[in-house]
């Protein structure tokens, strides 16, 4: 959130897991695709759900309810592969659903509370309130960071 | 003028100019006397300090001409080749080869190159020391008009000599072209027609293919038996347009008999090398040559980016072929298969074109180890003779970019740890000059390059003893080791045997940098060593990396490639015909006992039905001389596949080396079948 915070505001996609809403600068957003087949990858952490054909490239999938630790759920119509890219490389993410672009006014930003849930707290960079709406700001590089080491 | 969209090309041309001048002065090294070598550098130069001059680039035009005045000098038999000119000469080689680099880096080209042009300055000038009396009569400063501007080898020398029996008169004709000349090779061909007409052109000056090339400033020389008169000749040739000017000097039988001094000493050499018989062999072959190289072999620059895209095009192309011989065959419609069938042929041949077009033959990357073993020869103070077999193979353009630096330390190790000194070698009985041979050759799917020394070998219980102290095996494992293991463990990450840690090579990262990098490029090293007698060592790889034939195979629901460059054999076993051996499961494989790999388990594939029973598909996989049965649920079939990467994301996967797309849109991953044999 540091690069931004020059602007009042930045467009985000707002995505769902379990009951509650996160956000992605939609400048990092590549893509948001429907679930297709996923070619297991084994030897993998197990949110690493494999890779799939996108567009003649393949793109590692990470499922974000794994990473999390929340408990796993069927695929639904709703479920979305949201493609990220971070670092120059393309990766895509498992969400429940990804319904909304919106704006949010920097000011309204704050660092994460002392409890938010269940979502480890290394992945957040904070958090905005859009009228009721409580969102998440995830930290993409932190999302990725085990397996790079 | 702006002269930026030249530059690319003027680096290109330079580096190539540069490396011919290196390759010709190491042949004049082991040649001294052959003049027309010294011709061939002294062209490359001048063309370079032309290009340079037109570029901008004064110092790197200014050295290229003193270089050029002490090669002039030698050309002119005013001076002799000595070892020290010849290392002068080198190091301005050297000091140009880094300008033109720093001009590649984007910088301006500029050097402190004060010591060297000192040098040359004082070669030319002719220093006592240095320079040898060859010529007995040659005026020193005016350039001889009165003798041969040419140099004559001995066969042109005979035609010239043999004419002055027959009553012709041999001229040298100096032909100038006027400055704005725009075709300039085309009044090159008009002064010819003209010429032929009245005699016989016994040489040139550059060469007839410098002339059609119209690589020469504006003044060419031509020697020419004819029974005209001198001023006939010369309003001939003035009647040519756009000839500015046409000096006729006549060659006389004294002019050469004063040279015979010169070509005793050769023929004194010749014998005992028996290369006179050859040299005069090749001549006619030469003029061959020249007719055959006039009609065939037209080539084009191209970007290599242009190809690479080409290339990453023509992979789309591949993944929609398989598509559309999966819809295909689901659909089953006779014109169609035809089509597809069709199609596939094509693409086939147009695979094999465009594979071909990016191969680059390894000369690319040997040609630059001839000079780097004569500075280590010097820096070690050992004579080492390198013999290169195959420079002609060919290679994958990505394999050739990574395949440098891997030979350069195996080279620089055969030579630092493996040829011994002189003495030493003199002592064990072997001839004190050391030889390494670089070999390349191509063997079904693969290019073998191998760096083969007579020289010390490896001492097995030395390696094993540090391989121990390092901890890089343990005694058990030693004890259970071949030799070959043994050798082998030089490449392994942290070791180095040498005592002394030298300049050259011994600094313990050079091997296992090696072997990853081979690995990296889907190849394997070996090491075969006779102590006291030489090692061989011997890499191999993959003729291209981006499009590679696969055997599919299915576990359950997942479709794993296997490349066909491993698989031996696929066969269909019975339950009854798996044996066990220490908790691991065997087969007889055709008389040998072949470990069984269960795909299944190594790649955790999620079982919903058990696996038939009575049945096993083993696909039988080789990694150098060790096999192992790779058993799955069934053979899909033979396909050509594109290789992906995984991205940077997911490296180091055990045992899977990247993935492909198939017909059908979903991707499947390669087996790494050398992580699978130990």
């Amino acid at each position: 959130m540091s690069t931004v915070t020059e602007q009042e505001s930045m467009k985000v996609i707002v995505f769902q897991l379990e009951d509650k809403e996160y956000a992605i600068p939609v400048s990092r957003v590549q893509g948001i695709e429907r679930l297709m087949h996923i070619t297991r990858v084994p030897k993998t952490p197990n949110y690493v759900k494999g890779v799939i054909n996108l567009r003649g490239v393949v793109t590692p999938i990470i499922d974000l309810r794994e990473r999390f630790s929340l408990p796993a759920s069927d695929n639904q119509d709703s479920t979305r592969i949201i493609i990220v890219s971070i670092k120059d490389t393309e990766v895509g993410f498992i969400v429940d659903s990804a319904n909304d672009v919106v704006d949010i006014n920097m000011k309204s930003i704050e660092p994460q509370p002392e409890v938010v849930g269940t979502v480890e707290e290394e992945f957040i960079s904070g958090v905005a309130r859009l009228n009721n709406r409580l969102l998440i700001l995830l930290q993409l590089e932190k999302v990725l960071v085990t397996l790079q080491q | 003028m702006d002269v930026n969209q030249y530059l690319e090309m003027f680096i290109e041309e330079s580096k190539e100019h540069l490396q011919s001048c290196s390759e010709q002065l190491l042949a004049l090294e082991k040649n001294p006397e052959d003049l027309t070598i010294v011709g061939e550098i002294f062209r490359s130069a001048h063309t370079l300090k032309g290009m340079s001059a037109t570029m901008g680039f004064e110092d790197l035009a200014n050295l290229t001409h003193k270089m050029e005045n002490v090669l002039d000098a030698i050309r002119n038999e005013k001076i002799g080749v000595t070892p020290e000119i010849l290392d002068v000469v080198f190091e301005s080689v050297d000091h140009l080869e880094e300008m033109v680099m720093d001009i590649a880096a984007g910088g301006d080209g500029k050097r402190d190159v004060e010591s060297t042009v000192a040098l040359l300055k004082q070669i030319e000038s002719g220093e006592e020391a240095v320079v040898a009396p060859v010529v007995s009569e040659a005026p020193a400063e005016t350039g001889a008009p009165a003798d041969t501007t040419l140099a004559y080898d001995d066969y042109e020398k005979t035609i010239i000599m043999q004419s002055f029996e027959q009553a012709f008169k041999a001229y040298e004709i100096s032909v100038t072209l006027r400055d704005d000349c725009l075709l300039k090779a085309a009044r090159v061909i008009m002064v010819f027609q003209v010429l032929e007409k009245e005699g016989e052109i016994v040489k040139t000056s550059p060469t007839i293919e410098e002339l059609e090339e119209e690589k020469f400033d504006s003044t060419f020389h031509v020697a020419f038996l004819t029974q005209e008169n001198v001023e006939d000749l010369q309003a001939k040739i003035m009647k040519v347009s756009e000839v500015a000017t046409a000096d006729i000097t006549e060659l006389t039988e004294a002019s050469f008999a004063t040279k015979e001094p010169a070509p005793p000493v050769e023929e004194k050499v010749e014998p005992a090398k028996a290369q006179a018989p050859a040299k005069q062999e090749s001549k006619p072959a030469k003029k061959a040559q020249k007719a055959s190289a006039m009609v065939g072999s037209k080539t084009i620059r191209v970007n290599i980016e242009r190809l690479d895209i080409l290339m990453n095009l023509f992979e789309e192309l591949v993944i929609d072929r398989g598509r559309l011989q999966s819809i295909s065959t689901e659909v089953n419609h006779n014109e169609l298969n035809e089509t597809v069938e069709r199609m596939s042929r094509v693409m086939g041949d147009l695979q094999n074109i465009i594979l071909t077009m990016r191969m680059v033959p390894v000369e690319t990357v040997f040609n630059r180890f001839p000079k780097m073993i004569r500075q280590l020869s010097r820096e070690l103070n050992k004579k080492i003779n390198l013999e290169i077999i195959g420079a002609e193979t060919e290679l994958d353009r990505t394999v050739i970019d990574e395949i440098g630096d891997p030979l350069v330390h195996l080279i620089r190790n055969s030579v630092d740890h493996g040829i011994e000194s002189p003495e030493a070698r003199i002592a064990k009985g072997k001839p004190a000059e050391g030889t390494v041979v670089l070999r390349a050759y191509h063997s079904g799917n693969h290019v073998f390059i191998e760096i083969e020394d007579d020289g010390a070998g490896i001492n097995k219980e030395k390696v094993l003893a540090k391989a121990l102290a390092k901890g890089v095996v343990s005694q058990e494992t030693a004890d259970a080791m071949t030799d070959k293991q043994i050798n082998e463990l030089i490449l392994a990450s942290g070791f180095s045997t040498a005592d002394q840690i030298s300049d050259v090579s011994g600094r313990g990262v050079g091997l296992d940098v090696v072997k990853t990098t081979i690995e990296s490029l889907g190849g394997n090293i070996s090491i075969d060593s006779i102590q006291d007698s030489g090692s061989i060592f011997s890499i191999q790889l993959p003729l291209t990396l981006s499009i590679i034939s696969v055997m599919l195979v299915e576990i359950e629901q997942e479709i794993y490639a296997i490349p066909l460059s491993s698989i031996i054999e696929t066969s269909i076993i019975k339950k009854e015909e798996i044996l066990s051996a220490h908790n691991q499961k065997v087969i007889n494989y055709r008389g040998t006992v072949v470990p069984l790999v269960f795909l299944e388990e190594i790649f955790e594939v999620p079982r919903t039905a058990p696996a038939s029973d009575e049945f096993h598909s083993v696909v039988v996989v080789r990694k150098g001389e060790k096999l192992a049965g790779l058993v799955v649920d069934s053979f899909i079939g033979q396909q050509e596949i594109v290789l992906k990467s995984l991205g940077d994301y997911l490296t180091n996967i055990f045992a899977i080396s990247g993935a492909t797309i198939l017909g059908n849109g979903k991707v499947a991953l390669i087996v790494d079948c050398n992580a699978l044999i130990k």
